[in-house]
């Protein structure tokens, strides 16, 4: 097994430090990000805008999409601005790992319990 | 070449000699602190969605509840908040920018990025405080019926409805109606419901016997008043959607004589405007209203320390702490904590107002 502890190539945190050239593609790189998330919320906006909530499967595909764009917006940050991208991937492990599960779990019974909640209500309430 | 550990200054290995995941304490630590604070605002976000999903009267829909934007009339739906969004990510690219400024030593570059940074979140908590305000003060306010009634309605195309509603749902009023008809219940005017339309007189504030009188007028009233008609505009599913004859519904206005039934109908202990610590004019479940300020104002809460965390680390790399100390790794757990509070509200954004 690898051992994850020994820095590798001057690879540690620290001393993490890169040229001025170097820093021109990271910084066209976080523009282009930047861009990249900016449409995904004007694409968001619009959609809350112009759909209006209903009970039909087009409301649940949009709702989806929302989820899912927020997940695309979220991984952007996390793994480019918070540079969880640029870590070990043992770290990328660590952090990402036990929070997924735990929170899909938690969604899972949130809605599950949720919804018992609201069919007991509309039988018995 | 790989497993070859790298002699390094002891402050900066951990007490054991070595460095998992070759990243300091620090940084380290940072990320167990933002995955547990993650949990925090996944447990909240979910405690929302179970009340949400428990309920089985319709919930308030985002871009009915918060459509106004500052000093302007009218209906912007989502805007404001799209603006916040906007300028949380854009503050959350300066400071990865002032991270990548540190990595280059650039001592200016990352002076320049962390001020903008600043003025980014300031600007945001600014905002967030005018949304809190403009909940708390409300939009007009509303009453719950005290029995059931059928009015006729017209939606936003001008065709009719006809309305059955029941004792105990809302009936919503304009903005306008809605803040004299406030003003007037705080100050003890009369109010006179005739005509599809609402008088309210107030009296003067001033003294009885107007001081030389303008002839005989002045003897015909004792006290100065004035009586002013606001044309009665009610609006039903003003925050809901209600969905009927295979139509959707929401915002019915509700006027003339039609309005001065409900109003008629009106249970006068439920009328409440805006929000209070003990009943807002939101949404039939009041606890969305409370929902809205605890997670929109923990979010605020951990802005406001991003700030403050984000100014004190500003005046450290001012005065040359960081040059000192040959590395920017501060500029860089500080920024761990900054994208984490604008990805809280990349979330809180989507399930609050958007979905």
């Amino acid at each position: 097994m690898e051992r994850d502890d020994l820095i590798v190539n001057d690879s540690y945190s620290v001393n993490a430090r890169h040229s001025e050239e170097e820093g021109k593609k990271i910084r066209k790189k976080l523009y282009m990000v930047t861009v990249f998330l900016t449409a995904i919320t004007v694409l968001e906006i619009f959609m809350g805008v112009y759909f209006k909530r209903n009970g039909t499967f087009m409301w649940e595909t949009i709702k989806m999409s929302f989820l899912l764009l927020t997940l695309v917006k979220a991984a952007y940050i996390v793994l480019i601005f918070m540079h969880l991208g640029d870590e070990r991937k043992n770290l990328k492990y660590v952090v990402l790992l036990p929070y997924a599960l735990f929170i899909l779990y938690l969604i899972f019974i949130g809605l599950y319990e949720g919804l018992s909640v609201q069919n007991l209500n509309n039988t018995f309430g | 070449m790989s497993g070859h550990a790298e002699a390094l200054s002891k402050e900066q290995l951990w007490s054991g000699g070595k460095s998992p995941f070759s990243i300091s304490y620090g940084k380290m630590m940072m990320w167990y602190f933002l995955v547990s604070d993650a949990l925090t605002f996944g447990g909240l976000l979910t405690a929302y969605g179970v009340i949400r999903h428990a309920s089985a009267d319709p919930w308030p829909v985002g871009e009915q509840v918060f459509e106004s934007l500052p000093m302007l009339h009218g209906s912007y739906p989502l805007i404001y908040v799209a603006l916040m969004t906007f300028i949380l990510i854009i503050s959350s690219v300066t400071m990865v920018l002032a991270v990548e400024a540190g990595h280059r030593m650039d001592k200016k570059g990352v002076i320049k990025w962390m001020g903008y940074t600043f003025l980014g979140g300031v600007f945001f908590l600014g905002s967030q405080a005018w949304e809190w305000s403009h909940f708390i003060h409300g939009s007009g306010g509303g009453f719950q019926l005290s029995a059931p009634i059928t009015v006729n309605a017209s939606d936003d195309h001008g065709g009719d409805v006809s309305m059955s509603l029941n004792a105990g749902n809302w009936v919503h009023m304009t903005s306008d109606l809605g803040h004299a008809y406030e003003h007037a219940l705080e100050h003890g005017d009369k109010v006179e419901i005739a005509n599809g339309q609402m008088m309210i007189t107030s009296h003067a504030s001033h003294d009885d016997h107007g001081h030389g009188g303008h002839g005989h007028e002045a003897d015909a009233h004792a006290m100065a008043s004035t009586t002013t008609a606001y044309p009665l505009e009610l609006v039903l599913n003003k925050y809901t959607l209600e969905h009927k004859d295979g139509k959707d519904y929401r915002k019915l206005t509700v006027s003339g004589a039609e309005a001065e039934k409900l109003m008629k109908t009106m249970a006068p202990n439920t009328v409440v405007f805006g929000a209070n610590l003990k009943k807002n004019e939101y949404a039939v479940q009041q606890q969305y209203a409370n929902f809205f300020f605890f997670i929109t104002g923990f979010h605020g809460f951990h802005v406001l320390q991003g700030v403050i965390i984000n100014l004190i680390v500003f005046l450290m790399a001012y005065r040359g702490v960081f040059e000192k100390r040959g590395h920017y790794e501060m500029v860089e757990k500080v920024g761990l904590f900054w994208h984490f509070v604008d990805l809280v509200w990349v979330f809180v954004f989507t399930f609050f107002y958007l979905v």
